[in-house]
């Protein structure tokens, strides 16, 4: 299968790489002791160092490295035990410094791979390049005064963890998806909250196009885009902009560009004469970054179940469909979430009420499963109810929507509504008879052979009981009365 | 190695250093003669030696993660040629 995109002389293929970066999860900063906390007052979160003051010296924060080891392994990627700071020198209103600390030629992580998962059920392997560590940059506000920026450094020295992919992804929806599982692994590792609408997670996305066969084209770089949708959007847009350039005869420039949310089109950025111009060299404030094999092995053991072992094992071990098993994964809180109502219950009914009708409660609220007002354990609750022939399925709908409505547990709703799902066959039995009595034609078409009218028995009788007598009792009884 | 003035010139941007038109040929000079002397290094085989070799044997240092700086808004703008409402004033930089 391929992807290729069709233009006015012949088929072309989409190249994507992406640089994503990922805020680590760590108190105080990559080289000072100052607080990472999102939404602070403006520059109170800022060291002498941070602020880039002479005579400040950085001095490396253990538990940045610790996560960049733990996403390395998470992203089953080589960790090298020697690495190397350099700076990577250039002049902006927000890096103080005139530099920002990264790693160039000797990263903290190197080749890894990230299997993703396709609309289509399939998957697919995407390389990743290198991971490194590297300061952020303070933020500039540009709408707070007409003439000027105002700049704010308490983001700036934060640690951020960069992702390099091979160019390996080539469509929209491999890139998205592969953003959607690196985001997955760092959140079940707890290395990166992955909040890409507060900056903690942000990509910039390299695309390019060519015939299928050649060699590589020459590519774009769309820097800094916050969300995945837009990130799509920036490849489709780049995709038809370049292939039309081709078509014409022209040629791509090797440039960063913008990508505008407004218009959803990419443009050059202004400033990019001499953007690449970095003049990298090692830091000479830090030495050497260097750990032991039994410092890897003490982070490797305590690496929670990922991902992709946990889908195995919902399917190997509780039955559940790839489908099924792969929404549930997908996010670490809504994985918890299913196994708390799983536990002591039957799988698969657990899964279809998770991932069914509570998903779409839950989105019907626009909530995330970390704010639900119904727990799993109320969940489980209810799922108890319909095991035990407390309430029908049916029933068990209605339940769930007051739940969500009041709090409440569904038993307490259940007892309060009178909701009990009538198995009294004698109190069945009379609502049979007086529907059989008043319906002689139905009958009759029923015991000529019509066999789907007995749908239509069981509706009359679920009205009549306003939907608590228990079905399977209702068609057992009916069959038994309908017989000529 | 020699270093011309247009590399001069570029350089100076770079590093946002203002240097006058007259200056560059004499820094040109005196860069190259710097780079000159530095290259007879050069002269010494050092494949087999790292690059941060040092006859220290010294460990970067380390430190917990804990929050043991910040809050000091005002020594930060302190030195600002502009700061208002804690943040720096900076001319307009829109991309």
């Amino acid at each position: 299968m391929n992807n290729y995109v069709e233009g006015a002389t012949g088929p072309w293929e989409v190249v994507i790489g992406l640089e994503v970066h990922a805020q680590v999860i760590s108190q105080s900063k990559l080289f000072s002791g100052a607080a990472t906390a999102f939404g602070a007052e403006a520059n109170s979160q800022v060291s002498l160092v941070d602020a880039g003051l002479p005579g400040m010296l950085p001095v490396i924060n253990e538990m940045a490295v610790e996560q960049a080891v733990r996403s390395g392994l998470g992203l089953n990627a080589k960790i090298n035990n020697y690495s190397v700071f350099d700076r990577k020198n250039y002049f902006y209103a927000d890096l103080p410094q005139g530099y920002q600390i990264s790693q160039y030629l000797q990263p903290i992580v190197g080749e890894g791979i990230v299997s993703v998962d396709l609309a289509d059920g399939s998957s697919r392997d995407i390389g990743v390049e290198r991971l490194h560590l590297e300061q952020d940059a303070g933020k500039s506000i540009h709408d707070r005064h007409p003439t000027k920026t105002y700049v704010d450094l308490n983001r700036s020295g934060v640690a951020l963890m960069e992702i390099v992919s091979k160019p390996d992804m080539r469509s929209a929806e491999e890139a998205g998806a592969y953003v959607r599982k690196v985001r997955a692994i760092l959140r079940y590792l707890g290395t990166c909250d992955g909040n890409m609408e507060e900056g903690s997670m942000r990509a910039d996305v390299n695309v390019s196009v060519r015939r299928p066969g050649d060699d590589l084209g020459t590519r774009a770089e769309i820097k800094n885009v916050n969300s995945i949708r837009f990130m799509q959007q920036a490849i489709a847009y780049e995709t038809t902009r370049q292939i039309d350039i081709l078509e014409e005869g022209g040629s791509i420039d090797q440039e960063t560009r913008l990508f505008d949310a407004q218009t959803g089109t990419t443009r050059p950025m202004r400033s990019k004469e001499e953007a690449h111009d970095y003049r990298y060299f090692p830091d000479p404030d830090l030495l050497p970054l260097e750990f032991s094999h039994e410092f890897v092995d003490r982070i490797r053991a305590t690496l929670p179940e990922l991902p992709d072992t946990k889908k195995q094992r919902y399917m190997d071990e509780l039955g559940l469909s790839a489908h099924d098993a792969g929404v549930l994964v997908s996010e670490r809180d809504t994985a918890a979430f299913y196994e708390q109502v799983a536990t002591g219950r039957d799988a698969k009914v657990a899964a279809n009420w998770v991932q069914g009708e509570f998903f779409a409660q839950l989105s019907k609220l626009e909530r995330d499963i970390a704010d639900s007002p119904v727990s799993a354990g109320q969940l489980g609750g209810l799922i108890d109810l319909i095991a035990d022939n407390t309430i029908s399925g049916k029933i068990a709908k209605d339940v769930l929507e007051i739940m969500f409505e009041s709090g409440q547990d569904a038993a307490a709703i259940v007892e309060e509504k009178g909701l009990k799902q009538v198995s009294d066959s004698g109190a069945i039995e009379g609502e049979i008879d007086t529907i059989i009595a008043a319906n002689p034609d139905k009958v009759a078409e029923f015991q000529s052979g019509k066999e789907k009218m007995i749908g239509w028995f069981v509706g009359q009788v679920m009205q009549a009981t306003k939907g608590k007598a228990n079905p399977q009792l209702v068609n057992q009884l009916l069959r038994d009365k309908l017989k000529p | 190695m020699s270093v011309d003035k247009a590399t001069v010139a570029r350089i100076a941007h770079l590093a946002r250093i203002g240097v006058n038109e007259d200056e560059l040929e004499p820094l040109a000079a005196e860069l190259s003669g710097i780079l000159n002397w530095i290259e007879q290094l050069n002269e010494v085989d050092t494949d087999a030696v790292p690059p941060m070799a040092s006859v220290h044997d010294e460990a970067l240092r380390w430190r917990a993660d804990v929050i043991n700086d910040g809050g000091k808004q005002a020594d930060i703008v302190a030195n600002a040629p502009d700061g208002r409402d804690g943040f720096f004033a900076v001319p307009k930089v829109i991309e």
